[in-house]
C-alpha cells in the first residue's frame, strides 16, 4: 500500500492551495511554482491554438470554392504558413508538456517541484518571446514558406522568413529548458520507493518526450541559424546559385523535424495510457512494453528523417534505408495500441469525457498510423508526395492523436488542479462535435490526395470542389467542438462542484493530494511500494 | 570574514543537498549535450562541403594563420587546466587559491578573444569575408594577398569554385565558439565573485563544477575547430 498520511489540519477549515496562497500579479509573472507556470503554460497554448484555428478555418473558407473565395493568393500563402508555424511550435510541441506535464509531473512523482524551477520560469519566458516575436512577423510582412522554410524560395522571398525562424529559434530554448528539467526531475526527485518501474506511463511518456526534446532541438537550432546567415550574409550553404545545396538543408530541417512530431505525439500516448487504465478501473496491460516502446520511439524516430525526401533526389539506397527504417517505427507504435485496446478487454468501462476523448484518440491516431505506412512505402509515396493524403495523415496524427489526448488529459486533471468538476454532458457533446467535424475535415482529404489534389494549393481543378466544400463543413464543425470544450472548462470555474482528492478513483500519486494541490503539492512525503496502477492494496507489485 | 557557506541550505525542494548537487550536474551535462549537438550542424556542414569542394577547402584554409590558432589552442588547453585547478581549490575550501585560478582562467578567455580580433580584423582589412554573389561580402583584396601569399595562390584562388563557403563556414563555426567564450566568461565572472564572497567550501561547490565543465566544453570545441580548420590537407 502507498503510504501518504496528510499532517492534521484545523477540521473545517479548508487549508490554502496554490491559487490562493499568495496573491497579486507579481505572485503569478515572478512564480517558481510548477502548478502556476502550468497553468500560465496552458493559457498561452489555448490562446495560440485559438489563434492558429482561425487561421486554419480562413483557408478551409478560401477552398470552398474553386478559385478566389476571400483572399488573394498572396494572402492565402501567408495564412496557410502562419497556421502551420502557430500550431508546430507554438500549441502542439510545448501543449502536453509544458502545460500539462508542468502541472502533473512533480505530482505523480511525488515530489514539491521540479527539480530547477528558476529555469521552468525561464522556459516560460522564453516561450512568451519567441510567441511574441512570432506575431510580429505576421505584422511585418508575413511568411509565405508554409512552416518548413523549404530552400531555396526561403533564402529568397521577401516576406518576413528571418523573424518568424528567429521565433522558433528562440520558441526552441523554451523547449530543451522543459526537457531537461523534466530528465534532472525524474532522476533525482522521485518519491522515496518509486523505481522507474513504478512510475506512472505519463511520465515515461514525458521522459522520452524530453531526451528527444534533447537530442533533436538544437540542431533546428543551428539550421535555423544558417538559414538566417544565408539570407543575411548569403554565405552560400543553401543556396544552389551561390554554390549551395537546398537537400541539404532539407537533411538538416527534418533531422529535428521528424523527431520533433515524435515531441508532439507521444507524451499523448502518455496520457491516454493513464486514462484507459483509470477508466478502464483495471491495471494498464503491458505497463513494462508501454514504457520502453517509448523508448523505442524516441531512438527510432532519430533514423527515419529521409522519408520526408523519397522525391527530393536522395539516392535510392538511403530511400530504401529510410524506408525500411520508418516500417520499424510502426512495431513500438503497434505494441502500445495492442496493449491498450487489451486493458479495455474484461474493464470495466466508465465512459466520461475523458474516456470519450481517449476512445476517439485511438480511431484517429490508428488512421493515422496505419496512413503513414502509406506513405512510407516509396512506391505509392510517389503518387502521394505533397498531396492532401498528407496533410489528412498528419492532421489525423497530430490533431487527432495529440490534441485529442491533450484535451481528454485536460478534462481528467481539470479537477486535479482546479478543485471544479466540469459539465459532464457538454463535455460529452463537445468531444462528439470535434469527432465528427474532423472526420469530416480530413477524412475527406484523403480522398482528395489519391485523386491527385496537391497540398498548399489556391486553386484547384472544379472535379476537387465537393470534397473540399465537405472539408470545409467539417471545418466549422470541428472549429464549434473546440469552443465548446472551452465553454465547458471555463463555465465549471463558476458553477463547477467541488471535485473531491479523486473524483476518477484514478490509482496514481496526485490523487492523493487535495484538489487543487497545496504549494508544497504533499503535506508530508509520499512514499511508494507498488506499481502505479495497482488497484488491489497489499498485492505487492 | 563571515562565510555563508557554512550555513548554506539546498533548496527546499531537494531531500538533501547531495540530491541537489547532483541534479544540477546532471542539468549540466544535459545542456552540454545540446551545445554539442548545435554545433554538429557546422560540422556536418564542413563535412559535406569538404567532401565535394575538396580543393577549395585545401587552397581556401591557407588565408587562416596557423600560429595564431596554435596559440589560441594552446591558451585554452592552459585554461582548462586552471579551472580544473581552482575546481579542486573549492572542493578544498581554498578560497584564495579558487579566486586566483578562476581569475587567471578569465584572463586566458580574454587572451584568446583578443587574438581572434587580430585573426577576424585582417580578414576585414583583406576582403576575405562570407557571402557569395553580388549580395555577399566576398570581395577579396587579390593585390594584397599576392604580396602575402604569391601570385600563383591568387591565381588557384580566383579559379576555385565558391571559395565563399569555406570562409562562411570558418566565420560560423569561430563566430559560434567565439560568443560561447563570452558567454562561458561571463559564468566565471559569476563564481569568481561569488568565491570572492566566500560562498564556497567543501560543503557546497558545485556552482563552480557546473561553470568548469561548461568551460571544458567550449575548449574541447576548440580542439576539434583548430585541425579542422586551420590544418586541412
Amino acid at each position: 500500500m502507498t503510504q501518504y498520511t496528510p499532517s492534521s489540519s484545523e477540521p473545517g477549515q479548508r487549508p490554502p492551495n496554490f491559487w490562493n496562497s499568495s496573491r497579486g500579479i507579481a505572485s503569478w509573472l515572478l512564480t517558481l511554482d510548477h502548478k502556476r507556470i502550468g497553468v500560465m503554460y496552458l493559457a498561452f497554448v489555448w490562446a495560440a491554438f485559438m489563434l492558429g484555428g482561425v487561421f486554419a478555418l480562413l483557408v478551409r473558407t478560401e477552398l470552398l470554392t474553386a478559385g478566389k473565395t476571400i483572399v488573394e493568393a498572396d494572402t492565402y500563402n501567408q495564412l496557410f504558413t502562419l497556421h502551420g508555424a502557430v500550431m508546430v511550435f507554438l500549441v502542439i510541441i510545448p501543449s502536453i508538456p509544458a502545460s500539462l506535464g508542468n502541472i502533473i509531473l512533480p505530482l505523480q512523482l511525488g515530489a514539491k517541484d521540479v527539480a530547477f524551477p528558476r529555469v521552468n520560469l525561464a522556459s516560460f519566458y522564453i516561450y512568451v518571446i519567441g510567441a511574441l516575436i512570432a506575431v510580429y512577423s505576421i505584422f511585418s510582412g508575413a511568411v509565405d514558406t508554409g512552416w518548413t522554410f523549404y530552400t531555396p524560395y526561403s533564402t529568397t522571398t521577401n516576406s518576413s522568413v528571418s523573424t518568424m525562424v528567429l521565433a522558433a529559434f528562440i520558441l526552441g530554448f523554451s523547449s530543451i529548458f522543459t526537457g531537461l528539467n523534466f530528465i534532472a526531475t525524474v532522476h533525482r526527485l522521485r518519491a522515496p520507493g518509486m523505481t522507474f518501474f513504478r512510475m506512472p506511463l505519463f511520465v515515461w511518456a514525458l521522459y522520452a518526450t524530453a531526451v528527444i526534446q534533447i537530442l533533436a532541438t538544437p540542431v533546428l537550432g543551428i539550421t535555423l541559424l544558417l538559414l538566417i546567415a544565408e539570407r543575411v550574409l548569403h554565405i552560400g550553404i543553401f543556396d544552389p546559385a551561390l554554390g549551395g545545396d537546398p537537400v541539404l538543408f532539407q537533411h538538416f530541417f527534418w533531422f529535428y523535424s521528424h523527431p520533433a512530431v515524435y515531441i508532439m505525439i507521444v507524451p499523448g500516448f502518455g496520457v491516454i495510457s493513464d486514462l484507459i487504465s483509470t477508466f478502464s478501473r483495471k491495471a494498464i496491460f503491458g505497463y513494462r512494453a508501454i514504457a520502453l516502446s517509448s523508448i523505442g520511439i524516441a531512438i527510432v524516430g532519430f533514423l527515419v528523417w529521409g522519408h520526408h525526401m523519397f522525391t527530393s533526389g536522395q539516392s535510392e539506397l538511403a530511400g530504401m534505408i529510410f524506408s525500411g527504417l520508418t516500417f520499424l517505427i510502426a512495431i513500438p507504435t503497434a505494441i502500445k495500441i495492442l496493449n491498450w485496446v487489451a486493458t479495455l478487454y474484461k474493464g470495466s468501462i466508465v465512459l466520461r469525457t475523458p474516456m470519450w476523448y481517449t476512445l476517439g484518440f485511438l480511431w484517429l491516431f490508428l488512421i493515422g498510423g496505419l496512413t503513414g505506412l502509406y506513405l512510407a512505402t516509396m512506391s505509392l509515396d510517389l503518387h502521394l508526395h505533397d498531396t492532401y493524403f498528407v496533410v489528412a495523415h498528419f492532421h489525423y496524427v497530430m490533431m487527432g492523436g495529440t490534441m485529442f489526448a491533450f484535451i481528454g488529459g485536460l478534462h481528467y486533471w481539470w479537477p486535479k488542479f482546479t478543485g471544479k468538476m466540469y459539465s459532464e454532458k457538454l463535455g460529452n457533446w463537445a468531444c462528439a462535435t470535434a469527432f465528427v467535424g474532423f472526420n469530416l475535415t480530413f477524412g475527406s482529404q484523403f480522398f482528395l490526395g489519391v485523386a491527385g489534389m496537391p497540398r498548399r494549393y489556391y486553386n484547384y481543378l472544379p472535379q476537387y470542389e465537393p470534397l473540399h466544400q465537405v472539408s470545409t463543413i467539417g471545418s466549422y464543425i470541428l472549429g464549434l467542438g473546440f469552443f465548446m470544450t472551452l465553454i465547458c472548462l471555463l463555465r465549471s470555474l463558476s458553477n463547477g462542484k467541488d471535485a473531491g482528492n479523486n473524483p476518477w478513483e484514478s490509482t496514481t500519486l496526485e490523487w492523493l493530494t487535495p484538489s487543487p494541490p497545496p504549494v508544497e503539492n504533499f503535506a508530508g512525503q509520499p512514499t511508494v511500494d507498488r506499481g502505479p496502477y495497482d488497484r488491489h492494496a497489499g498485492s505487492g507489485h | 570574514m563571515s562565510n555563508p557557506a557554512r550555513t548554506y541550505h539546498h533548496a527546499h525542494h531537494f531531500p538533501s543537498p547531495r540530491d541537489e548537487s547532483e541534479a544540477a550536474k546532471l542539468g549540466m551535462w544535459i545542456f552540454l549535450a545540446t551545445e554539442i549537438l548545435l554545433f554538429s550542424g557546422l560540422f556536418m556542414a564542413y563535412a559535406a562541403y569538404r567532401y565535394t569542394h575538396p580543393e577549395m577547402f585545401k587552397t581556401v584554409h591557407q588565408l587562416l594563420d596557423w600560429k595564431l590558432g596554435a596559440v589560441n589552442t594552446m591558451v585554452l588547453i592552459f585554461s582548462s587546466l586552471t579551472m580544473a585547478l581552482g575546481v579542486r581549490s573549492a572542493q578544498l575550501s581554498k578560497q584564495g587559491q579558487t579566486v586566483g585560478f578562476l581569475a587567471i582562467t578569465l584572463l586566458c578567455g580574454a587572451a584568446f578573444l583578443v587574438v581572434k580580433y587580430f585573426e577576424y580584423s585582417h580578414k576585414f582589412h583583406l576582403g576575405t569575408l562570407p557571402g557569395g554573389g553580388p549580395l555577399g561580402h566576398w570581395n577579396p583584396d587579390y593585390a594584397a594577398l599576392a604580396h602575402e601569399h604569391g601570385a600563383e595562390f591568387v591565381e588557384k584562388l580566383k579559379s576555385l569554385d565558391s571559395p565563399h563557403i569555406f570562409i562562411g563556414i570558418y566565420f560560423l563555426m569561430t563566430g559560434l565558439h567565439g560568443l560561447h567564450v563570452v558567454i562561458g566568461m561571463i559564468a566565471i565572472t559569476w563564481v569568481l565573485l561569488r568565491a570572492m564572497r566566500g560562498d564556497f567550501s567543501s560543503k557546497y561547490f558545485f556552482p563552480v563544477e557546473c561553470v568548469g565543465l561548461y568551460w571544458h566544453l567550449v575548449d574541447l570545441i576548440w580542439i576539434y575547430l583548430f585541425p579542422l580548420l586551420y590544418l586541412v590537407g
